[in-house]
């Protein structure tokens, strides 16, 4: 019995261990400061949903030795002009939601073909430089959001009448478009958005089903050894292209996901953070800096988020003051921290 | 005239982790004689003067045997600092100069003249004013005693190579109480017109009473400026000699002369070659620190042809040229079709593979499973154990085909490892690098390069590379072209051995040929011409084919 557990910890990782034994206490805490368990399962589930592919976009410039794509707001802004172009369109319903993934998605390609080649510049510094692509292109669209010409009252300032608002609601068009289908209702407060759920499962086939293909596999062998990739006669550069293009695609299609089920499409600075938690949960998923899986994506989301809605609402009760967002930023920035000298002890 | 000698070395020995680098080398050294310190590439000099000049890495790894006597007394330095103070001064290979500075402030680096101004009261003395003229003077007068002209105001980003080399030098003769110093292949970046300079140069600081120890590999330098030889090899001195007693035949014999019989064995009567498959002509490749200048020659169908010659001459760059690894040019065939080189995608799918001698930098995935390692060429070029899928859309790799196709190669190769989902950074040296080979056959090719296949393996793994290698030309009829420091391994492999030096083929022997042959033309001694005891009409027999 020991020994199993001894293997169980070894396999899993101690951080992972004792990040689920945390999340768990946590759970078992929460009926006695008031704190509804299933309402904190089905909000755990929701954000699970929302944020997996997002940190799905971590993967493919994690194989291909990009490392960690802090530049995650660049697909993420391919993601809102699709968002807000399909409701200047005026599109509802599925018909509105693949409108918006439709324009995200060549945008994103654009997007990602200038980030991939503008890394493969910087080897080596790719995550520093990355950081900054995310938050210059945000401070961009913030003159951008002002000023491209769209018109419909929905989206615009009310006083001005032009330029769009911080938060624009997808209410009417296609909010929870992919979550309420098939979804479960167990009482009044345990909602399991099944739909999303099924979006998401997808994606990480075909994420999971690209890396089994000969590119896939070119793919994590750049990664792996890029002067053994080149001698074996595989372009590297455009490999790492490749990685950043597939990257910033699944971010554009990460924040509509989001979007549908949050009810909101936030503009101007509300990119400029997103990179950070999906960096922080595929780290605690396991994956390194230069090797990351599918579980790794799963049960780094389902770990970062269930801390992430557990923590504030059952500590603010324990405590009796109001510090959620601190305790989120501790903890995402923790993880990150503690991944990144991780990364340094493993290379000697 | 029987005086104590200036250095006496004796019995001195070192090992490192069990392994013996130098065994009981005795020698002495008078005031204003030059000692020319010969043997190949790890014959164990630069570990002698490591001991000598008391570096961190000597005491670190467990100190050595034997004595060090300076003017009769016996000395043990600590640090290198020691040594300087003792007078002994050390020019290495690589310059250490300070670019941005000049010619004087490298020479009088941290023994600057200086004058007194008032800051000293409050700072301390590291803040007196430099004395710039005094210092002119001083470096003046270290350029003068090489006999060169160098401005001293030059900085050194701006100099030719040779000058950088003098003002090295310079530095070591400014020093007051100097009287040993270590040259350790000075003339290597030269042009011969530079190295003739550096040689009056020597010849005057021994007249003025410095004693020197010069190492080089151009043995004709050695010859001309050294008062005798001392010859290294596997770490013992096989021969101190007056240099006037002697020839560069001799010396290169004992250099590189091994014993004999280990060559001689099984090798096969003459082999039957077919048409001409790879042809090179005028090839160069910018590969850092194996420059290929320029290089032609000829490989037969079935071969195994091997490429020689000493570290650093460009062996290396001729098979990483022609693979596509670095920028190269010249004109290169297989069979009858034009090899386009940089692009080794090229290379391989025209039927070359390529064992690197970079085993963990190229040669594999370390963090991948041994079936991947295997598998992934062959897979990436001609789309082997792959499935298409919705016509021809997709190619899915095929794991399944991967794992048999590793199981038969760790098999044939006997590759010990737990089974093909082994990462390969968990094996040893030997079996890593026959995961390499494994992976070079797995493309099937037509021609074969394998470089320094038995690099930092053992003696067991050796052999069996070497076999396996063997048993792939004679089964299989694949030609092979091997480069290899070792020349022993060549000698028993190969068909033709060609002599690389100085980035261009010096000659190109049977495996039959004596030794002394081969190491004559690893030293480049034909392209000087004059050496002792080697006429113009050796040279045209080693350009035979």
């Amino acid at each position: 019995m020991n020994e199993k557990l001894k293997a169980f910890i070894e396999e899993a990782g101690w951080p992972r261990v004792i990040i689920g034994l945390f999340l768990l206490s946590l759970f078992v805490a929460a009926p006695f400061v008031r704190v509804r368990v299933d309402a904190s399962i089905s909000d755990t589930l929701v954000r699970f949903g929302m944020n997996g592919i997002l940190v799905l976009a971590m993967v493919p410039m994690i194989q291909s030795g990009c490392g960690l794509n802090f530049g995650l707001p660049l697909g993420i802004i391919a993601g809102l002009l699709g968002a807000v172009t399909s409701i200047q369109f005026n599109l509802t319903g599925v018909l509105g939601f693949a409108a918006a993934l439709g324009m995200a998605i060549p945008l994103a390609v654009l997007f990602g073909i200038a980030y991939g080649l503008l890394l493969n510049r910087v080897k080596g510094d790719e995550m520093m430089i990355a950081t900054y692509v995310g938050f210059s292109s945000v401070a961009f669209m913030c003159m951008m959001w002002l000023m491209l010409p769209y018109t419909s009252p929905n989206m615009i300032w009310g006083y001005g009448g032009s330029g769009l608002r911080t938060t624009i609601s997808v209410e009417g068009y296609w909010l929870h478009i992919l979550s309420d289908f098939l979804s479960i209702q167990i009482g009044p407060y345990l909602y399991i958005p099944t739909g999303m759920f099924l979006f998401f499962g997808f994606m990480c086939f075909l994420m999971w089903a690209f890396l089994h293909t000969k590119t896939g596999t070119a793919m994590t062998a750049v990664g792996s050894n890029p002067e053994f990739a080149r001698a074996s006669g595989i372009d590297v550069n455009r490999m790492r292209v490749i990685s950043v293009v597939l990257s910033t695609v699944l971010a554009a299609i990460g924040i509509i996901v989001y979007q549908q089920s949050f009810g909101f499409i936030q503009l101007y600075m509300g990119p400029f953070y997103m990179a950070f938690p999906a960096v922080a949960a595929i780290l605690l998923g396991g994956a390194s800096v230069h090797k990351a899986s599918m579980l790794n994506v799963v049960i780094g989301t389902l770990l970062f988020q269930g801390i992430l809605t557990m923590t504030p609402s059952v500590i603010n009760s324990l405590l009796q003051t109001d510090m959620s967002e601190v305790i989120r930023i501790v903890v995402s920035n923790g993880m990150i921290l503690y991944a990144l000298t991780r990364k340094v002890q493993a290379k000697r | 005239m029987e005086t104590t000698p200036l250095l006496r070395m004796e019995h001195i020995g070192k090992e490192y982790f069990g392994n013996r680098v130098l065994s009981d080398v005795s020698f002495s050294l008078e005031k204003g004689q030059i000692l020319g310190l010969v043997g190949e590439n790890g014959a164990g000099k630069s570990t002698l003067m490591n001991i000598l000049f008391g570096m961190p890495v000597i005491s670190q790894t467990g100190g050595f045997e034997g004595k060090i006597l300076l003017d009769g007394k016996e000395v043990r330095f600590q640090d290198p600092l020691d040594a300087l103070d003792a007078g002994i001064g050390y020019v290495h290979q690589e310059f250490s100069l300070i670019p941005g500075f000049t010619a004087t402030e490298n020479i009088l680096l941290n023994r600057e003249s200086t004058k007194y101004n008032l800051l000293v009261e409050v700072f301390g003395n590291r803040l007196e004013t430099l004395d710039r003229p005094h210092m002119r003077e001083r470096a003046k007068k270290a350029i003068s005693a090489l006999g060169v002209d160098l401005d001293p105001e030059m900085v050194v980003t701006e100099m030719p190579v040779g000058h950088r080399q003098f003002t090295e030098i310079a530095r070591e003769i400014d020093r007051e109480n100097m009287k040993l110093l270590v040259l350790d292949e000075p003339t290597a970046v030269l042009a011969e017109s530079e190295a003739q300079v550096l040689l009056d140069a020597m010849r005057k600081l021994s007249a003025q009473g410095i004693a020197m120890i010069f190492i080089s590999h151009r043995l004709q330098e050695v010859m001309d400026v050294c008062d005798k030889i001392l010859v290294l090899r596997d770490g013992r001195v096989i021969q101190e000699a007056k240099t006037h007693e002697t020839s560069v035949r001799q010396i290169a014999g004992w250099m590189v002369g091994r014993k004999m019989e280990e060559t001689a064995e099984a090798r096969p009567a003459e082999r039957s070659l077919g048409a001409p498959l790879l042809k090179v002509e005028h090839l160069w490749v910018d590969m850092p620190g194996e420059t290929v200048r320029d290089v032609s020659f000829e490989v037969r169908q079935g071969e195994i042809f091997g490429i020689g010659g000493l570290a650093g001459q460009g062996k290396l760059g001729i098979g990483n040229g022609i693979m596509g690894l670095y920028p190269a040019g010249g004109k290169v065939f297989l069979g009858d079709k034009p090899i386009y080189l940089n692009d080794p995608r090229f290379s391989l799918s025209a039927g070359m593979a390529f064992v690197s001698e970079d085993r963990r930098g190229v040669g594999l995935l370390l963090e991948e499973p041994i079936e991947w390692n295997i598998v992934f060429t062959a897979m990436q070029t001609q789309d082997a154990f792959t499935k298409s899928l919705f016509g021809g859309l997709v190619k899915w790799r095929d794991d399944r085909a991967i794992a048999a196709v590793a199981k038969e190669y760790i098999e044939a190769l006997e590759i010990r490892c737990v089974s093909g989902r082994q990462r390969a950074i968990e094996l040893s040296g030997g079996n890593q690098q026959k995961v390499c080979l494994a992976k070079a056959f797995a493309v099937k090719p037509k021609l074969l390069f394998v470089a320094e296949p038995t690099r930092g393996i053992d003696v067991g793994a050796k052999r069996l590379v070497l076999d396996t290698l063997r048993r792939y030309n004679r089964e299989y009829g694949t030609t092979i072209v091997m480069t290899s420091s070792e020349l022993e391994e060549l000698r028993s492999v190969c068909d033709r051995i060609a002599i690389v030096d100085e980035g261009r083929i010096s000659g190109i022997l049977p495996p039959t040929a004596p030794v002394e042959e081969f190491g004559l033309l690893m030293l480049g001694t034909t392209r000087n011409g004059n050496g002792n005891g080697f006429s113009e009409a050796d040279r045209t027999v080693f350009h035979n084919e």
